[in-house]
């Protein structure tokens, strides 16, 4: 009997792989169930509260928001850095929210990956102690910077060093607990990140307010969920879920008056799912939008929620981050 | 009588021990075959399927990504080199270890059988302390609570003889480097390794002949050591100059240095097998009977004569197998260096699989390291364990 179980078991390790010609969305509706790979250590993006036990966080909102167009429960996975593509790439989670960054290999064929449009404009910064009198990163000839490894970062800090022809030492970590934690006892002089993600460490430092993020910016870090490459039906599913959120935003309509929200104005009218049959087009049902804001509302309130004065404090007004209309990059295709 | 026989030669083939020993096997060895050919299998078509095919040539392309420690690199070198450059720093960590646990293990485990009764307690302690203890947690001990805590700040580094700077960044010493006269001095180094290597040969069929024991390495050293010294004098400028570390805005600069990670990963993994090595070495001296020690004494022997020449080669006999183990355990626990920011191999290979999203390559490759460097070290082991075993007829 034991035997039995131990095959059954083996076997059981390797069906998953075998599975074929099942698409990712019949897969999620037939389990009811969505999973997403997150962060389970970024405040404001992506993070396991303490208080509440449960996942929170920008990017989290975002797997709540896709979970609600299908109508299924959701999943959160924690990953790590090194972890996460090799998760996607092997049907192991459903979407990637986990603060990556679109790069050309990541979304190549060859990685069998696909980016959904971006949610996060960022950008590689570093954080030093105010203590230093760092004032940029031309200052930091010869400095020791930690990093964690599995990220865009390495490659970025190495080119900007190269750039200025400065002298670089560096520490590599698995986590990026140990390599901030290095950082924050002194065994380098300055660690470099997307900066989101330094404004949400400073918040775990011993004594926060003695460090700051200088103002170089080294490398252009759009984040966004990512799919698996080859599977275009889900793929467009996740990128208008996420116009949902844009497209809400521009016309006004939020979590408390979506339930409620009447237009006369065609396009808001097919968003809504009034008329158009919009929805179906995707294989969702027509007011799949309208779940989407009453889930986790518009994309201006969950950057508020997470990275807003209350959250993060990361400023928006005229960043990348900003609506088209007010000279950002948000912006949702037409609705038709 | 004649009717036993016939039973016995009609036994059918079902029923025939023999056939049935070789049919089980041939059984068992096409069920192993047949599972590893799924498992290729079923990686090679999910890999197909999903457009990911096997391929090498990543390795070729500029790596682009920093490495700090180990031998000299840039991030304008080829993957391939970046991961040499880790297979180096593991490479470091586990030959400087074992010798270090080597060291350890046999001071404590001699010092447990030690007639002292504080030196055995504290012996006691130190091993049921550090075995019993994951090395994970004891890693971050060393780095974190140690490295990181006790030591102070760059600018503040303790200074010993030498100059060695000893701070929260690591080590920093004087190195040597070669000048333009180390050519010439390399001749005398190469002539006095002949020698050496001559003088040895001659003394071990001298001792032969007269047939007892000696020590004709010790003469092989004294020799070579002449001459690279009188070498040293007779070439013209000092072959070797010396690499001074000097403190700049950040860190020190010059000389060799060892990284706070290198010597936690160090300390760590030394003590940690060190335990374990000490208890193979009280295992291998106790089982060696009391009474050779005291015929070897009978026979006129000194202490240090009863040490090498009886106790020893017997207790070697026992040591050595599950030492073996211990270096090799030690090896492949050196990977859990990534967690403290040591760049060695499974670091580096990390960095080269997320740079360039090749997983089962770099993963493939890893592992291949480590086998390679395992198998070797049980190679040189087993080799000298075949020497030193009980000649049986």
């Amino acid at each position: 009997m034991k035997r039995v179980v131990l095959a059954v078991v083996v076997l059981a390790l390797f069906i998953p792989l075998c599975v074929v010609g099942q698409t990712t969305l019949d897969t999620i509706l037939a389990r009811g169930r969505l999973i997403c790979g997150v962060n389970a250590a970024l405040p404001g993006f992506g993070f396991l509260d303490a208080e509440t036990g449960e996942f929170a966080g920008f990017d989290i909102d975002y797997g709540k928001a896709i979970a609600a167009a299908l109508g299924v429960d959701v999943e959160f996975i924690p990953l790590t850095a090194g972890e996460r593509l090799t998760a996607l790439q092997t049907g192991q989670i459903d979407v990637l929210l986990r603060n990556t960054t679109w790069t050309l290999t990541r979304d190549s064929k060859e990685l069998g990956l696909d980016f959904c449009p971006t949610t996060f404009y960022d950008g590689q910064g570093f954080i030093v102690r105010k203590a230093e009198e760092i004032e940029s990163i031309k200052d930091l000839d010869g400095a020791t910077v930690c990093v964690t490894s599995g990220t865009t970062t390495e490659g970025n800090l190495a080119d900007a060093f190269r750039l200025n022809g400065l002298a670089l030492n560096t520490q590599v970590f698995a986590e990026t607990e140990a390599a901030f934690g290095a950082y924050d006892a002194m065994a380098c002089d300055c660690y470099t990140s997307d900066k989101s993600q330094l404004a949400s460490l400073r918040t775990t430092a011993a004594v926060p307010d003695d460090h700051t993020i200088l103002p170089d910016t080294i490398s252009k870090e759009p984040l966004g969920p990512l799919v698996r490459h080859g599977d275009d039906e889900w793929f467009d599913i996740v990128k208008w879920v996420v116009f949902a959120t844009f497209f809400a935003e521009e016309y006004g309509i939020t979590q408390a008056n979506v339930a409620a929200f009447t237009s006369d104005n065609p396009e808001i009218r097919r968003f809504l799912g009034l008329e158009g049959g919009m929805g179906a087009k995707l294989g969702l049902a027509n007011d799949f939008a309208v779940q989407v804001i009453e889930a986790v509302g518009n994309y201006g309130e969950i950057y508020d929620r997470h990275l807003g004065p209350d959250g993060l404090d990361i400023p928006r007004a005229g960043s990348l981050n900003d609506l088209y209309i007010n000279g950002g990059l948000i912006y949702c295709p037409a609705w038709r | 009588m004649s009717a036993g026989r016939d039973r016995l030669g009609t036994v059918p083939v079902w029923r025939d021990v023999r056939v049935l020993r070789i049919v089980s096997q041939i059984v068992f060895l096409a069920a192993i075959a047949a599972g590893i050919w799924w498992l290729l299998n079923n990686l090679s078509t999910n890999l197909e399927e999903s457009g990911l095919n096997i391929a090498f040539r990543f390795l070729r392309e500029t790596a682009g990504f920093p490495i700090s420690e180990g031998i000299s690199y840039e991030p304008t070198n080829v993957n391939g080199y970046a991961f040499l450059v880790g297979i180096f720093n593991t490479l470091r960590v586990a030959v400087v270890g074992i010798v270090l646990t080597t060291i350890i293990g046999t001071l404590v485990g001699v010092a447990r059988l030690s007639s002292n009764w504080l030196v055995r307690k504290l012996a006691t302690l130190y091993v049921e302390t550090v075995r019993n203890i994951p090395l994970l947690v004891q890693l971050f001990f060393w780095y974190f609570a140690v490295m990181l805590t006790a030591l102070p700040l760059v600018k503040n580094a303790i200074r010993l003889p030498g100059p060695i700077y000893l701070s929260r960044r690591g080590l920093y010493m004087p190195w040597p480097t070669l000048t333009e006269s180390f050519g010439t001095w390399a001749w005398y180094i190469l002539g006095g390794a002949v020698l050496g290597a001559a003088i040895y040969a001659v003394r071990r069929i001298q001792l032969k002949r007269a047939d007892r024991p000696g020590f004709p390495l010790a003469w092989a050293a004294l020799g070579f050591v002449v001459v690279v010294i009188a070498g040293w004098f007779l070439t013209p400028g000092s072959p070797l100059g010396v690499d001074i570390p000097v403190l700049k805005k950040f860190n020190f600069e010059g000389g060799m240095w060892l990284s706070a990670s290198f010597s936690a990963l160090l300390i760590g993994l030394a003590t940690y097998t060190g335990a374990f090595i000490a208890e193979i070495v009280r295992a291998g001296i106790l089982a060696v009977g009391k009474g050779q020690t005291e015929a070897a004494r009978a026979l006129g022997l000194r202490r240090s004569l009863v040490l090498r020449l009886v106790i020893l080669p017997q207790a070697l006999r026992v040591i050595i197998p599950p030492l073996t183990s211990q270096y090799l355990n030690l090896t492949k626990n050196s990977s859990l260096a990534i967690l403290i920011g040591y760049y060695d191999l499974l670091n580096v290979g990390t960095t080269i699989f997320n740079q360039t999203g090749r997983a089962v390559e770099m993963i493939l490759l890893i592992m291949g390291s480590y086998l390679s460097m395992s198998l070797v070290t049980s190679l040189v082991m087993n080799w000298y364990n075949r020497r030193i075993k009980l000649v049986e007829r």
